[in-house]
């Protein structure tokens, strides 16, 4: 079902992440896609009858997920469709995943970290309140 | 909105000044974060940190910059940027610390961020979060040995 050209998808791939976490990281626009994932296909009419944002609205989000590559649009006479770019969306995904899984991990970690701060710098108000800890 | 940045706090039985020492000094820094520091911890002051694996006895330099210095209330630095580069929002994860006094304790917040603007090819990216997994593994070793030889 993709359309895309192989030379098209291959140049689509090789923008940063930055564009597909601005496309990704707002929540009506997730909506946006996720509808245009249920559905296979959509037009801005569609989109604009089943979600609660005004057509201008849903066109800007369509522009930000086009522009990420996430979508693309083929024109039909005078109706544009959109439809999802499952390799461009399965990358977002994975890099969500990626990046939630080394933030979960640096979380674990920095709670061990302040837990040491904590016992190094208690242990040495204890011994020596006004010395640095190398006054002898 | 999905979140870039992690936040952990701790209150402290301890004065600011006690904590940010711990917090700065090379010697302490290698007692709860690296096995080795060397860090001038003023604004622009540069250092690596040393992770060493003990069952390979490789070691492991990471870069750190030093880009907020105002004792004892505040430390930030950006780290684990590649060598020959300056810091960047695109190449290094930034940690802030906030030191504030409550009574007699000090309340400590962390923050790490910039997970997401991390600019790195999704192959080198993967690798990336390897390298930093396996040295914070293998500082956990170090610094529970540490804590336990404590009390």
């Amino acid at each position: 079902m993709s359309q895309g050209s192989p030379e098209a998808a291959g140049r689509d791939l090789t923008p940063g992440e930055d564009e597909l976490w601005e496309a990704v990281a707002d929540p009506s626009r997730r909506k946006v896609l996720d509808l245009i994932l249920a559905h296979g296909q959509a037009t801005p009419t569609t989109l604009a009858a089943e979600l609660p944002f005004t057509r201008q609205a849903v066109a800007k989000h369509l522009a930000v997920l086009a522009r990420a590559g996430l979508i693309e649009a083929q024109r039909h006479g005078r109706e544009v469709r959109y439809t999802a770019r499952p390799e461009r969306v399965s990358a977002a995904a994975q890099a969500m995943a990626r990046t939630a899984q080394a933030m979960a991990t640096a979380a674990a970690r920095w709670d061990r970290r302040l837990d040491a701060i904590k016992r190094l710098a208690e242990s040495q108000a204890r011994t020596s309140p006004a010395e640095p800890p190398e006054g002898f | 909105m999905i979140p870039n940045a992690i936040e952990k706090e701790i209150l402290i039985d301890a004065p600011a000044e006690a904590v940010y020492r711990v917090i700065t000094e090379p010697a302490q820094i290698s007692q709860w974060f690296s096995d080795a520091a060397e860090l001038d911890p003023v604004p622009g002051g540069t250092g690596s940190l040393t992770f060493a694996d003990r069952a390979t006895s490789q070691r492991m330099a990471v870069n750190l910059s030093v880009q907020a210095a105002e004792p004892p209330h505040r430390f930030a630095f950006r780290w684990d940027y590649p060598d020959g580069e300056q810091p960047t929002e695109e190449n290094s994860l930034l940690v802030e610390f906030s030191l504030t006094a409550e009574g007699g304790s000090t309340r400590l917040r962390v923050t790490e961020s910039g997970f997401t603007a991390l600019r790195k090819p999704d192959a080198e990216k993967a690798g990336y979060y390897e390298t930093h997994d396996k040295g914070w593994d293998i500082h956990l070793a170090n610094l529970n040995g540490y804590v336990s030889g404590q009390s």
